[in-house]
């Protein structure tokens, strides 16, 4: 037999590697290799175009002694803590609320997940102008009766970070609540049934037999809003532009207005690396354990 | 049954209406105001509140906002922003459906040496911050010429969509019995055949998941069209964050107001129409069992 045979043989034998092979090459090199390559122009002091002469940790230091990125890190945790806890909890709330063999349940499913069809960018207006003080919320109240109402929290470095958790809130919580619902529907009736003929109040039933089984689904919506958290941007754009200030920016933005604004590419090129580890620090063990989850249950 | 047993069941399903009912109001309200807000004349959004009802509804914000708002200082509307952006996904959704449909079925229907890790590096591409990667891939796109162009940026979609397509179709072909492709392979049927003629007609539910999640997150995009397009190329959303941080005089946030529900309206309608699937490309992967 011929080599030229044998090779036929084996494209055949591995016509399925052969096809992935492309999609493999291209990530490997427009994920992994462009993330080694920022990390090699972190090494640097480029500014406007990459210069590869290496300065060693010297943009990390840097980094890391930056007042600005102090504060956007510290926005980031506030950000993130609370937008997880709020989105995780109404999500949950609706899911459950949903699950009570209500009136309509499609409909009201519709309007608690449509947010998450919109853009942040569209989010972010609609927010921004429904938070206007002169105009918006606070007149509206003012105009019910409520002469001293104040809800200028979009104009005040104290709160304005609070504004963008409430419109991401209001964004992400339906996607929670899908998550949520799945794993409620999921759920034996005869379980609940059991639980009924006990005497079992409904919130007994959902605090020591619904919750428990709820608990996958929960390390699940709070990996993927953390992740959702971490990669904030769009928003803050819209609404706040990181302002008052740089009371409401975030590591986002920072790499952002380095990269493209002030063309420090080195600089730049350090936060986004930083970005990139929180991200990995969340993402790689939860893809990792669903992956093995996968094995064990028999997948091939 | 005893009385005071029905009575608790009642307040029960009281104290549910109430809190789905301002839940559900509570979720409409920003789209009323908006709704609102951009059929109202100017001097009626000064002088009332955001819920009060148009005195002479008009329609004119919106007209201004499709063909003559201003964009920076180019005085253009969102109409050609519009059609960048359908120029922009249209192929990026195709060749990234296309392609992960591919992916899903050879790396389950057939033994694929490394196949969990395999797909493990090309999921953890669905979740990689893109800061990490802007700075070479701009690069990179200047270096091809692209830079700044639409078929840069649907490239750019194009491949980042891949993770996700992947994840997609592979999550549905794991499920399907492998005894269906060893039975074609033992009558003949060659890898493309048996996907062709087997797989393809049964997944079609699975490829409308992937077109209209891959659609939704391209029209919606802000970061990769702020970050490598200019001026007229940009696509939708970069355009509408131009329309309402142009600050020439006074304010017209009825157009805003107009501009973002032109905006959001194609993925909201597909979000309508089509919400199994939508819901499903959003929970597929991160809820089994």
């Amino acid at each position: 037999m011929s080599i030229q045979s044998n090779l036929g043989k084996l494209a055949r034998r591995y016509t399925n590697v052969l096809v992935v092979a492309p999609s493999g090459v291209m990530l490997l090199l427009f994920v992994y290799g462009f993330v080694f390559w920022s990390f090699l122009i972190s090494l640097t002091n480029s500014r406007i175009v990459p210069v590869y002469e290496f300065v060693g940790l010297q943009q990390y230091e840097l980094l890391w002694s930056n007042g600005r990125w102090l504060e956007s890190i510290f926005n980031l945790a506030v950000f993130l803590f609370l937008f997880v806890a709020f989105a995780t909890f109404i999500g949950l709330l609706q899911a459950i609320l949903l699950d009570q063999n209500i009136r309509s349940e499609n409909a009201i499913r519709t309007v608690f997940l449509y947010p998450m069809a919109i853009s942040f960018i569209v989010t972010g207006v609609a927010w921004k102008w429904m938070l206007n003080p002169g105009l918006g919320i606070q007149r509206l109240v003012r105009d019910w009766g409520y002469e001293s109402f104040e809800f200028d929290w979009i104009v005040d470095p104290e709160m304005a970070l609070f504004t963008l958790v409430i419109a991401a809130v209001w964004q992400s919580s339906g996607f929670a609540m899908a998550l949520f619902l799945a794993s409620l529907r999921s759920i034996d009736d005869e379980i609940l049934k059991a639980a009924k003929i006990d005497g079992a109040s409904t919130f007994q039933t959902y605090r020591s037999i619904v919750m428990p089984l709820l608990r996958p689904a929960l390390f699940t919506t709070v990996i993927i809003l953390v992740s959702l958290a971490l990669r904030t941007f769009d928003l803050m754009v819209a609404m706040t532009g990181g302002g008052p200030g740089f009371s409401s920016d975030l590591p986002t933005n920072f790499f952002y207005q380095f990269a493209f604004g002030r063309s420090r590419l080195g600089f730049a090129a350090a936060s986004g690396i930083m970005i990139f580890v929180m991200v990995v620090i969340v993402m790689a063990p939860f893809i990792y354990s669903e992956l093995r989850n996968e094995s064990r249950r028999g997948g091939r | 049954m005893s009385k005071s047993l029905t009575k608790r069941k009642i307040i029960e399903k009281l104290i549910v209406y109430i809190a789905v009912v301002s839940f559900t109001l509570l979720y409409l309200f920003p789209l009323i105001v908006m709704l609102l807000t951009s059929v109202k004349p100017l001097s009626e959004i000064v002088s009332g509140n955001i819920l009060a009802l148009p005195k002479e509804p008009t329609i004119e914000p919106w007209l201004t906002a499709w063909s003559s708002a201003c964009v920076g200082v180019e005085c253009v509307g969102l109409r050609g922003f519009y059609f960048n952006t359908i120029a922009i996904a249209v192929p990026a959704v195709v060749i990234s459906t296309i392609v992960g449909a591919v992916n899903g079925y050879a790396l389950t229907q057939f033994a694929f040496p490394y196949q969990r890790l395999v797909y493990g590096l090309i999921l953890f591409g669905a979740f990689t911050p893109y800061q990490a990667i802007l700075i070479p891939l701009a690069q990179t796109l200047g270096n091809l010429g692209l830079s700044g162009s639409l078929v840069g940026l649907s490239l750019t979609h194009a491949v980042y969509g891949i993770p996700f397509t992947t994840a997609f179709a592979r999550g549905f072909f794991i499920g399907i019995p492998s005894d269906l492709v060893k039975a074609a392979r033992i009558d003949g049927a060659g890898f493309w055949r048996i996907f062709f003629s087997i797989l393809l007609p049964i997944s079609l539910p699975i490829l409308a998941v992937s077109v209209i999640f891959q659609f939704t997150n391209i029209w919606n995009d802000f970061l990769f069209g702020s970050s490598l397009t200019f001026g007229r190329d940009a696509p939708i959303m970069v355009a509408l964050n131009n329309i309402v941080n142009t600050s020439t005089g006074e304010r017209p946030y009825n157009v805003h107001m107009a501009a973002a529900l032109f905006a959001a309206m194609p993925t909201l309608a597909l979000y309508i129409f089509a919400g199994k699937y939508f819901i499903r490309g959003l929970t597929l992967g991160s809820v089994k069992g």
